[in-house]
């Protein structure tokens, strides 16, 4: 009895709960991950990027389709020679707590972000900036920073050289302002609720790791006006079944994740709340290019050749993905991407052209080439290696699987660890193709192949002081020819993104960088 | 009585010191750190936020320079949830997993012994086989089976429950994870206690009691259930332990932010003080659990004593 009592209260109490929670102008919004911080300058994640997004405006900011207009600066100059920036503030711009957004903020932001003692993950976001790179390596003053504010409302910014995405590069959230009388207030305290000053549509109300981030309307933010919602909670629903049950039940408005194993199921019962975009972003196997036979591009692009990547896109990952023939995806303005010789010719007939290549080396089911895929932990990425075990396997490939959890993977890759090929991915930060480009460039951090190629670094640095945005473009088409006829990278599928979104949502447009600030979203 | 509480006590200082000396190094040996990420950084940027976090120094140091630190009460930062302290997360988490973890411990206390009472004097009856095969049930049944099964069935369809959150602890919020929770642990209470009632039920005092004429009541609560609740008590110890540092996969399904969780983010983050703290927190109430089931046997049985 006293059991179907306290049921029976639940449910009321539950009832209650619902009236407040499921509200209009509230969307409890489902996010694939805890935070680790909400400090702009210290975070790093695709959803530190979303939550912080609602609670900073940065001197640029991104519409609902993820286009870049004015934030907290009004409007801006470029001069000639592509070097000097010059922001005009808006002059109503004010932080939470009523005082000015001032551009000396914005240079103690950049400073800040800078500094080696902040420790930024994402400082290099701000090494174009006039000898950044040199104050994060201890090598110039933090006063030596090209960002100088003229007056409380001009901000200029210097370059080292032209930048043509540098705007684009501000969107991110190691370039946006905090609040220097709030930070030398609080020091690292000041990201807690109840602390934080922001400038962006929303501030923090609550954050509690592993339940819930509670943003509610700034009414101090410049377009306060046309901001629909008033609070907006994000959920992690790391859980991606779990989290389907939630939204199904209302429980949260959207999540940016699905089990997309179910993805058939999910289609018939949520029919267009499923939104299913292409994602600026690359799905890759890396082969190690200091070790043979992998040093071999001919047996490099016949492996490549072989692999089926439809079938991957369509069976191992429910056409979630979509196969890819380039490295930088499409979705860029004024790029195309240089795709594979061989993309569009049928599976059947690359496979003829790969058999030849195989022959010649001496590759074939009696004479047996090892080889071993190295991937991180997720189902996913084990189902891709399984079937691309399964796809070499009949041209004389004995294919071994190891899997370590990502820490590993990411460790063992970076101190350039032996391996023959190893999986790996890359989402754009910023809408440029460099992004993706600068994974194949010598010395770069990321270049896991330990790729090396004069003619292509000439043309990714040729390309990097090229002022003339068309001409830039050209130099990066002809360097991803190069990098498609080599793949040290082998981009096997482009990201897609897995929204479900409740049809009480107003406002959330499908864009490539995946970028839905909650100012633009309305609910029923 | 007293020695025997100060002896246990102090032995426990040694091995907490070893516990923490072993996971320290252990987790150091696994490859990778907190801040190798699926991006890589630039190695200058990596150097800054290591020697931020005193990493760069070698791991003898780190050691003591945590010893250090833990003896002054300070679990350090947390890696990856840097704006929290380690203790901040654990002032947040703890409650949540004790709240959840002691609710489930009483209600498999209680429901399984007298389940487990109930099989007993009903021994080889219908009603027997009944809790037989219910306990059996309870205890292969998975909790990543149990939990989605509820949440469709209480949560989705009766609306009755929340699916998922902790909603300050609500009700409809905490039952889920409790009765999930709760169920193996019931099981594995009604089993023993079955068995161990069964046993005594046949013991020559219960015979002499009934022979002296006590009534059935009695008999079976001040006599035999008092003899048979020993291997609940050496059991409950340990068990409680785990219930209140938090269950990983309930915590999960259920999306409670509790410490299992804490402890596994941290462990796959390589979040070194968050583990080392989770490994402490264990690690203590583990130690108190099963000092606190040797104290309890003493009071059950009059046969043990602590000199």
């Amino acid at each position: 009895m006293t059991n179907l009592k306290s049921l029976l209260a639940g449910a009321a109490v539950f009832a209650l709960m619902t009236s407040a929670a499921f509200a209009a102008g509230t969307w409890n919004r489902g996010a694939n991950g805890d935070v680790q911080s909400l400090d702009p300058h210290k975070t790093s994640t695709i959803e530190e990027g979303n939550i912080t997004g609602d609670l900073f405006t940065g001197l640029v900011a991104v519409d609902s389709s993820g286009n870049t207009i004015p934030g907290a600066a009004e409007s801006w100059t470029v001069s000639a020679d592509g070097k000097v920036y010059t922001f005009k503030m808006r002059k109503d711009g004010m932080w939470s707590d009523g005082t000015p957004v001032t551009a000396k903020d914005f240079v103690f932001s950049i400073r800040r972000v800078v500094d080696p003692a902040t420790a930024s993950e994402y400082a290099s976001m701000a090494f174009p900036i006039l000898n950044a790179e040199q104050a994060n390596g201890g090598k110039a003053k933090l006063e030596d920073v090209g960002a100088k504010a003229i007056d409380d409302l001009t901000l200029e910014i210097t370059l080292k050289g032209p930048t043509p995405y540098f705007l684009e590069m501000l969107t991110h959230q190691a370039m946006y302002g905090v609040s220097e009388a709030n930070v030398k207030k609080f020091g690292n305290d000041f990201v807690k609720a109840g602390n934080l000053v922001s400038n962006g549509a929303f501030m923090l109300a609550e954050n509690i790791p592993g339940d819930h981030i509670k943003l509610v309307k700034n009414p101090k933010f410049f377009d306060a006006a046309n901001v629909a919602l008033d609070t907006v909670n994000y959920i992690p629903t790391e859980d991606r079944a779990a989290g389907i049950k939630r939204f199904q039940a209302g429980e949260v408005d959207s999540m940016n994740d699905m089990p997309t194993e179910q993805l058939a199921d999910l289609k018939a019962k949520f029919g267009d709340q499923i939104h299913l975009t292409p994602e600026l972003g690359t799905y890759y196997y890396v082969f190690k290019d200091k070790k043979a036979p992998w040093n071999n591009v001919k047996l490099r692009n016949a492996i490549s050749m072989v692999i089926d990547r439809d079938q991957l896109a369509s069976k191992t990952w429910q056409n979630s993905m979509i196969p890819a023939y380039s490295m930088v995806p499409p979705g860029v303005k004024g790029y195309t991407p240089s795709m594979m010789s061989y993309s569009t010719m049928p599976q059947l007939d690359r496979e003829d052209a790969a058999k030849k290549i195989f022959d010649e080396l001496g590759i074939s089911p009696a004479k047996p080439q090892k080889l071993e895929i190295r991937y991180n932990t997720s189902e996913n990425h084990k189902n891709t290696a399984v079937a691309i075990q399964e796809m070499l396997k009949p041209w004389g490939f004995d294919v071994s699987l190891i899997n370590t959890d990502g820490k590993t993977h990411y460790s063992y890759l970076e101190q350039h660890g032996d391996f023959d090929v190893a999986r790996a991915g890359w989402i754009a930060d910023f809408k440029d193709p460099v992004t993706f480009l600068n994974l194949a460039h010598t010395g770069d951090g990321n270049n896991y192949a330990e790729y090396s190629n004069k003619d292509y670094d000439a043309l990714l640095d040729k390309a990097a002081v090229e002022a003339d945005p068309a001409a830039r473009m050209k130099l990066l088409q002809e360097a991803e020819v190069i990098f498609m006829r080599d793949i040290p990278l082998l981009p096997l599928l482009y990201y897609g993104n897995h929204n479900v979104v409740s049809s009480k949502l107003h406002g959330f447009v499908d864009n490539v960088m995946d970028k839905h600030p909650s100012r633009f979203v309305s609910k029923d | 009585m007293l020695r025997y509480v100060f002896r246990r006590l102090l032995t426990a200082i040694p091995t907490l010191f070893l516990i923490i000396t072993i996971s320290f190094f252990l987790m150091h040996i696994a490859p990778g750190g907190p801040f190798n990420m699926e991006r890589g950084i630039p190695p200058e940027i990596k150097a800054n936020i290591e020697r931020v976090f005193h990493l760069d120094e070698p791991v003898w140091m780190q050691y003591f320079r945590y010893l250090g630190n833990l003896a002054h009460g300070d679990l350090g930062p947390s890696y990856i949830l840097i704006n929290f302290s380690v203790a901040e997360l654990f002032a947040q988490s703890l409650p949540v997993s004790i709240r959840i973890g002691s609710w489930a411990m009483l209600l498999s206390l209680v429901v399984g012994s007298a389940m487990g009472v109930l099989a007993a004097l009903r021994h080889n009856k219908f009603i027997d086989f009944f809790i037989v095969t219910l306990a059996t049930g309870g205890s292969t049944l998975p909790t990543f089976v149990t939990a989605p099964l509820i949440q469709l069935i209480f949560g989705l369809t009766l609306h009755w429950i929340w699916i998922g959150g902790w909603h300050d602890g609500e009700l409809s919020a905490a039952i889920g994870p409790i009765v999930t929770l709760a169920l193996p642990q019931l099981a594995t209470v009604a089993r023993l206690m079955r068995g161990s009632m069964i046993e005594a039920l046949n013991g020559h005092h219960i015979r002499t009691a009934r022979a002296m004429g006590l009534s059935d009541f009695s008999v079976v609560v001040k006599h035999a259930m008092r003899g048979a609740l020993l291997p609940i008590v050496s059991y409950a110890g340990p068990a409680a332990a785990g219930l209140v540092t938090g269950s990983i996969i309930v915590e999960t399904i259920f999306q409670i932010p509790g410490v299992g969780r804490a402890f596994i983010d941290g462990a796959l983050n390589r979040d070194y003080t968050l583990v080392m703290g989770t490994v402490i927190l264990i690690a203590i109430f583990t130690i108190l659990f099963n000092f606190l089931s040797d104290l309890l046997y003493a009071l059950v049985d009059p046969r043990v004593r602590y000199d």
